[in-house]
C-alpha cells in the first residue's frame, strides 16, 4: 500500500541490497517514466552490468560487485556478488547544491534534491562536487541531469517508478522517519540471520547530514564505491583554506613586487625636482639599466 | 601512515578540458599584468610608465578572451547570464552563492572586465592612440590610483580563484590540497612578469623596467616553487601524490618545473658568466626572450597538470 504523499514531509528510498536480485526492473521503469533514451555503451564485460554508471541518461544503476571469496563459504552468506540499485542520495547537506552557481539545484517540498533544467547552464561544477558520481550531462539536453525522485509522480500522489517496479521490495519508498524504523528492524533481522557485516549507510546524519536515499549494505561502504563517514566531506571545507592561501600569496606577491621596485624610491626623489611630463606624451627615455639587481 | 589517512574519492570528472585550461592561463596572465602595471605606474618612476601601459593593454583582451572561453565551455553557452541572474520561476533577482568560488569568480570577472576596459582606454588616451575631445587620460591623478588599486585587488583574486574553485570540489588531487589558489596566483604573477618582459622588447622606453620585471619574475617563481612543494606535501598527506605524479602526467609536472627554474635562474646564470662585452650583450638579449617563453610554457603546463591529472 503506497503511502499518502504530503508536501512538507521528507520522503526518500530505503534500498535493502540484501534482497536485490539484479533484475534491473528499476532501471527500466526509471527510463520509461522519465523518457530517458537507451544508451549504447556496448558490452562492458563486467558481469551482467552493461549500464556502467549513473549519468545524465541513467538515473538508476544496478551495481554488480564481484565479491567472490577465494575459499568456499556456506550457503546464504550473500558474498558471491553484491548487488545494489544505486541512485541519487538526495543528501541533506548536498554537495551539488553547495556549488551550483545558477541556483538550478533546489530542495523540493518533499525534501528531495532537484535540478531545474531550464535554469542549468551546464557548467558541470555539480559533477565535480558530487561525491557519489551521480550527476552528469545529458548529451541530448546539454544540462546536468539526475534522479528527481520522480518529482512529478510525487506531485501526483504516486510513488517513484523504480520503487513501484521493484519485485523484491529492495527499493522501498516512504516518509523518511518510517523508512528509518523499517531499516533498523530489517538490519536486526539480517544480523540475526548471521550476516553480521550488514550495516546501514546514510540513515543517520553521519553521512552528509543524512541521505534521503539510504541503504542496507552487506559489506563496508567503500566496497560499493560509497565514501565512508570519515570521507563524506563537503566541497566547501576547502573554501577557508583556499582563500587564506590565496590571500597569503597575494600579500607575499605584493611585498615581492615592492622589493623589486625598491630602488625606485631614490629615483623618484631624484626626479621630484623635475616636473613630470604631461599626460598624452610618450614616456621618457629609460635611465641606465640597474645592474645591481 | 599516509595510506591510513588517504581519502577515497568516488566523484566523477567534470570534463573540464581545453577551454578551461586556456581560461585559467589567461586569467593568471590578466591578473598578474594588471597588478604589475598598477605597481609600475604608482610605485615606480616615470620611466616605468611604458611597461605599465603594456600591462593594461594585456589585461583587457586577456580577460575578454578568457571570459569567452569560459562561456564556450558551458554546455548551454547562451545561458551564461544565469550565473548573474537567478532564473528560477518566481525568484528573479541576482544569482550569488557564497559557498562556491565559481559564483564569486563570475562576479569578480565582470568587475575585472570593467576595471580593465577603463584602464585599457586610459592607456590608449595616454599613448595618444585614442582621441576623445581634449582628454589625455581617462583617470588622471588620485582617481586613477584608487581605480587601479581596486582593480588590482580584483585581479589578484581573478588570477588565483580558479585554484580555489578546483579545491572546492570532491575530486581527487584538487580537493586534497588547499594551496592551488596560491599556486595559481604565484604562477600568474610569474607569467605576467615574463609576458611583460617579452612585450617590452617591442615598446620603446619599456626597457627601463626590465630589471624590475626580471627580479619580479624570479621572486614570483620562487613563491610558485614554494607553493608547488606545499601542494605536493598536502597530496602526500591525502594519499594522492602517486596519482598526481603518475605517467604521463609527470611530464607536464616536469615541464612546469622547467618553467619555474627558467624564471628563477635565467638572469643569474648570465651574470655569472664572464664574457667579452659584445658577447655578453648578445647572450643576454637572447635569454631575455627565451627564459620568459619557457616560463609561460611552464605555467600552461602547470595548469594542464593540475586539470588533467585529477580527471583521469
Amino acid at each position: 500500500m503506497p503511502p499518502t504523499i504530503t508536501p512538507g514531509k521528507s520522503y526518500g528510498f530505503f534500498t535493502d541490497t540484501s534482497v536485490c536480485i539484479g533484475c534491473k526492473a528499476c532501471e527500466v521503469a526509471c527510463k520509461e517514466w522519465n523518457q530517458l533514451p537507451a544508451t549504447q555503451k556496448g558490452f562492458l564485460g563486467d558481469s551482467l552490468d552493461n549500464t556502467g554508471s549513473l549519468d545524465g541518461r541513467n538515473w538508476r544503476h544496478v551495481k554488480f560487485i564481484d565479491n567472490v571469496p577465494d575459499e568456499t563459504l556456506g550457503v546464504g552468506n550473500g558474498k558471491a556478488f553484491l548487488l545494489m540499485s544505486d541512485v541519487c542520495k538526495h543528501c541533506t547537506h548536498a554537495s551539488c547544491m553547495d556549488v551550483c552557481p545558477t541556483g538550478a539545484i533546489i530542495r523540493t517540498e518533499f525534501d528531495t534534491v532537484f535540478i531545474q533544467e531550464p535554469v542549468c547552464n551546464g557548467c558541470r561544477n555539480c559533477i565535480a562536487a558530487c561525491p557519489y558520481d551521480v550527476i552528469d550531462i545529458d548529451p541530448d539536453q546539454n544540462v546536468a541531469r539526475k534522479c528527481t525522485l520522480c518529482y512529478d509522480r510525487l506531485q501526483g500522489g504516486m510513488e517513484p517508478a523504480c520503487a513501484k517496479a521493484c519485485p523484491t521490495e529492495s527499493i522501498q519508498f516512504g516518509p523518511l522517519d518510517e523508512l528509518r524504523e523499517r531499516a533498523q528492524r530489517r538490519l536486526a533481522a539480517v544480523h540475526a540471520q548471521g550476516s553480521t557485516q550488514a550495516n546501514l549507510y546514510g540513515h543517520d546524519e553521519k553521512v552528509y547530514g543524512g541521505l534521503n536515499a539510504f541503504f542496507l549494505l552487506m559489506d563496508k561502504p567503500e566496497t560499493y564505491k560509497l565514501p565512508s563517514a570519515d570521507d563524506a566531506l563537503l566541497p566547501q571545507r576547502n573554501n577557508l583554506g583556499g582563500y587564506l592561501g590565496l590571500a597569503g600569496t597575494a600579500v607575499l606577491g605584493l611585498f615581492g613586487a615592492i622589493f623589486a621596485l625598491r630602488n625606485r624610491g631614490s629615483l623618484r626623489r631624484a626626479a621630484a625636482a623635475v616636473p613630470p611630463p604631461p599626460a598624452g606624451t610618450p614616456p621618457p627615455a629609460p635611465p641606465p639599466e640597474d645592474e645591481s639587481v | 601512515m599516509s595510506a591510513l589517512l588517504a581519502t577515497e574519492h568516488f566523484a566523477g570528472p567534470p570534463h573540464w578540458t581545453w577551454y578551461i585550461l586556456f581560461y585559467f592561463f589567461l586569467a593568471g596572465l590578466a591578473g598578474g599584468s594588471y597588478f604589475l602595471a598598477t605597481l609600475l605606474r604608482y610605485w615606480g618612476v616615470a620611466a616605468d610608465e611604458a611597461a605599465a601601459r603594456i600591462g593594461y593593454y594585456v589585461a583587457f583582451p586577456a580577460t575578454v578572451i578568457g571570459a569567452l572561453l569560459l562561456t564556450l565551455d558551458l554546455k548551454q553557452p547562451l545561458r551564461f547570464w544565469h550565473m548573474l541572474f537567478d532564473t528560477t520561476p518566481g525568484q528573479f533577482g541576482l544569482s550569488f552563492n557564497s559557498t562556491t568560488p565559481m559564483s564569486i569568480g563570475v562576479w569578480a570577472l565582470l568587475a575585472a572586465s570593467v576595471f580593465s576596459l577603463v584602464s585599457f582606454v586610459d592607456a590608449l588616451l595616454r599613448d595618444g592612440r585614442l582621441r576623445v575631445g581634449g582628454r589625455r587620460a581617462l583617470l588622471p591623478g588620485t582617481a586613477g590610483l584608487v581605480w587601479s588599486v581596486a582593480g588590482s585587488v580584483v585581479y589578484l583574486f581573478i588570477a588565483g580563484y580558479t585554484g580555489v574553485l578546483l579545491s572546492v570540489s570532491n575530486q581527487p588531487i584538487w580537493s586534497d590540497t588547499w594551496a592551488l589558489g596560491g599556486l595559481f596566483l604565484a604562477s600568474g604573477l610569474s607569467g605576467a612578469a615574463a609576458l611583460l618582459l617579452i612585450l617590452a622588447r617591442y615598446r620603446p622606453g619599456a626597457d627601463a623596467s626590465r630589471s624590475m620585471l626580471e627580479l619580479s619574475e624570479r621572486i614570483f617563481a620562487g613563491l610558485e616553487l614554494l607553493l608547488l612543494v606545499v601542494v605536493l606535501l598536502t597530496l602526500i598527506d591525502d594519499g594522492t601524490l602517486g596519482k598526481a605524479l603518475g605517467f604521463p602526467w609527470i611530464l607536464l609536472w616536469l615541464a612546469a618545473l622547467v618553467g619555474i627554474v627558467s624564471g628563477l635562474g635565467s638572469t643569474t646564470i648570465h651574470r655569472l658568466r664572464p664574457m667579452p662585452a659584445g658577447a655578453a650583450v648578445a647572450a643576454r638579449a637572447q635569454a631575455w626572450a627565451l627564459a620568459p617563453t619557457f616560463v609561460l610554457l611552464g605555467i600552461l603546463a602547470l595548469r594542464a597538470w593540475v586539470i588533467f591529472t585529477a580527471q583521469h
